[in-house]
């Protein structure tokens, strides 16, 4: 039996904003139910704002709950704000989840990224991260998905990352392959390498370019703002904040947020984005 | 809301009875010598172990010194097994089934890292072996074939005599995992060919630390926990006398229970199941309804997952089980359910209710009551009512 925590039975039992929201502008629907839970989460975004939120599950009362506890945490919020939850947050928000459970947080997290993807119209691009390879057959789960996870979530082994993503708890097949991943991802934490190896310097800025250009930009230019790209120096990257972006007070936390993530998750995991602010 | 409990799982486990309780007290307290003792303070006592053997061996039609008393059906299993591997190193072996309980199906890797050939026999969408396939894979090279009785999730029984036809026409050993039959059905080891049969106490309401292998007169077998002389040598360690007395007596009051008792729990359990397949849409019972025992049923609820039933089951006061993933922490649904191919749409959401002699009419109607309510409300939440939505999610 599993020890839930209070939070967690009084949201499996009192699940909060169940359904389908009417006239949904952002639909994320992630697991199976091959797998055993899926969560389908529609929202309504109105002016940068997430207005409406609500949930419908396959799964076990852990997965009812974190479907629950998403919803109420994000309703009420800006896109901004709501983009930057992160399975812990739900976990945290519950009172924590058994460990063995965490993949129904992180389930909520995947769906919430693939709504306001949807949102965005990004879908392609936003779920690149986890097209890579097939790890785990059993239940699907990519290389690129258990090394942002284990990052995420400072995983270190095999067990953890069953229990956060799965992948490993069915045939056990490919566990080999996930601790060949684990070494990757943790090999020498000091020298991070980027993905695909190191990148000289001409080659670092052409995909921040890109990065920001693919990634960035159309995000900031739905809330009428932009940026610009001034320079980089070592590891920092210098950018400009432009239209609704310049002087909003939540600028500092879309460069640090969005901007950062994105460099640091596509181009190299050191990278730093710093705001140009004109004199 | 009633609350008292509703206990419908007695495949985990059952309660002792009064009867059994009664019985073992008195060498919980006073009798407690060493029945291998010289005095008679200790030394009478192996009457009573002898008593117990008897009423046990009379529950199987036994001889009592083919009856060895053991800690759990586990350790039967084990010992059956393995005594048997260790007694004929020449054979290179083994077929098993692929719906065995844990107790028997991870020795495969053991006895594969002995350097044993070990085969496991799949079964239909019923449950049913595949005798075909059961009798292909013998050679000979093929030591044992363990093959449980009745299936602890699904209840389903498997056809023993004839499998025990088709070994002895190979020359080879059967062993059978009994342990969920014991006290259900009737069982006749004077007319069934089984060589080896292992049983659990805590299954037939004697209490949890007890059973017993039933070793067939001159078959050849290592002891399993090398010791002492106890259990004439095949079982070392000083007898759980209390708990065997106990089993005796529960044995004894098994077989006075096979009859119309079980009739009346078959009823019981039959007007439960139809009355959720009534109740419950898109519902549907897993394993052969033909051939189980009495007391078990299993029933798939489609669109829905277990541990969520159990849970909201649990608040109602009733113990149920389920052979969802997310219940034992394995991530994989039962391995009985998908060896028997049970459709993605409901493997997840699999509910058994096991009864036994305790269980009562108005215990059945409260989950007739009960479990369509709490399915209603999951079902609300689920994302999926057809197998089309199923199909256009996440497309
Ligand atoms: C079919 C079967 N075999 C073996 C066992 C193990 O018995 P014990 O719990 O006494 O070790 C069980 C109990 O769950 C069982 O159902």
């Amino acid at each position: 039996m599993w020890e839930y925590s209070e939070k967690v039975m009084d949201h499996y039992e009192h699940p909060r904003n169940v359904g389908e929201v009417q006239n949904a502008n952002a639909v994320g629907e992630v697991g199976s139910i091959v797998c055993g839970d899926a969560l389908k989460l529609t929202l309504k975004i109105d002016g940068g704002l997430i207005t409406d939120a609500r949930f419908k599950t396959f799964g076990c009362g852990s997965a009812i709950a974190a479907a629950s506890a998403l919803t109420e945490m994000i309703k009420g919020r800006s896109l901004e704000e709501a983009s930057r939850i992160t399975n812990k947050d739900i976990a945290g928000f519950l009172g924590g989840l058994p460990e063995e459970k965490m993949h129904c947080s992180v389930m909520g997290q995947e769906a919430l990224e693939a709504a306001i993807a949807d949102y965005r119209g990004v879908k392609k691009e936003v779920h690149k991260e986890d097209e890579g390879e097939i790890v785990c057959k059993c239940f699907s789960v990519t290389d690129q998905k258990i090394k942002r996870v284990a990052l995420a979530n400072n995983l270190h082994t095999v067990e953890e990352i069953t229990n956060y993503t799965k992948a490993g708890g069915g045939c056990g097949a490919c566990i080999p392959k996930i601790e060949d991943l684990l070494e990757e991802v943790w090999r020498g934490e000091s020298a991070r390498k980027a993905p695909g190896g190191r990148l000289t310097m001409v080659q670092k800025i052409k995909r921040i370019e890109e990065v920001l250009e693919e990634e960035v930009r159309p995000i900031l230019k739905r809330d009428g703002g932009d940026l610009e790209l001034i320079d980089v120096v070592e590891n920092k990257v210098i950018v400009r904040m432009m239209g609704m972006c310049q002087g909003c007070h939540a600028s500092e936390l879309t460069t640090k947020g969005l901007v950062q993530e994105k460099l640091r998750e596509l181009v190299d995991p050191t990278l730093e984005a710093v705001e140009d602010v004109p004199g | 809301m009633s609350q008292a409990r509703v206990y419908l799982d007695n495949n985990a486990t059952t309660q002792i009875a009064p009867e059994v309780l009664e019985e073992m007290l008195p060498f919980l307290r006073d009798k407690y010598g060493n029945p291998s003792s010289a005095y008679s303070f200790g030394g009478n006592l192996q009457k009573d172990l002898e008593r117990a053997r008897d009423r046990t061996a009379a529950l199987f039609s036994c001889h009592p010194t083919e009856i060895v008393f053991t800690s759990c059906g586990t350790e039967s299993d084990n010992f059956a097994i393995r005594g048997l591997v260790d007694a004929y190193p020449e054979k290179t072996h083994v077929i098993l089934t692929k719906v065995e309980h844990p107790a028997v199906k991870n020795q495969a890797p053991y006895l594969r890292k002995k350097g044993l050939r070990v085969t496991e026999i799949g079964v239909d969408r019923q449950g049913r072996l595949d005798l075909a396939e059961l009798a292909a894979a013998m050679d000979n090279e093929t030591l044992l074939v363990s093959c449980m009785l009745a299936n602890n999730e699904t209840g389903v029984i498997f056809p023993l005599e004839e499998i025990c036809r088709i070994a002895k026409e190979h020359g080879v050993f059967v062993h059978t995992d009994a342990v969920q039959a014991v006290g259900k059905i009737p069982l006749d080891f004077s007319r069934l060919p089984v060589d080896l049969a292992a049983f659990s106490g805590h299954k037939f309401h004697a209490p949890k630390g007890v059973g017993g292998l039933f070793v067939r007169r001159g078959l050849k077998i290592r002891p399993f926990l090398i010791g002492g002389h106890q259990e004439r040598s095949r079982r070392g360690g000083t007898e759980n006398l209390a708990s065997i007395v106990g089993l005796g007596r529960a044995a004894e009051l098994a077989a006075g229970r096979l009859g119309e008792e079980a009739t009346r729990v078959r009823d019981l359990r039959d007007r439960l199941e139809r009355g959720i397949l009534r109740s419950i849409a898109n519902s549907e019972v897993n394993g052969d309804p033909e051939h189980r025992v009495p007391n078990t049923t299993n029933v798939g609820i489609h669109f829905i997952e277990g541990e969520a039933l159990l849970l909201a089951l649990d608040k109602q006061g009733i113990c149920a089980s389920t052979g969802s993933a997310c219940a034992s922490g394995s991530l994989q649904p039962s391995h009985v359910l998908r060896a028997m191919g049970v459709p993605f749409t409901c493997v997840h959401g699999s509910l058994r209710f096991s009864l036994s002699t305790y269980t009562t009419p108005a215990e059945v109607d409260y989950v007739l009551e009960t479990l369509p309510v709490i399915v209603g409300r999951l079902r609300e939440l689920s994302p999926f009512r057809s197998l089309r939505e199923i199909e256009a999610f996440g497309a």
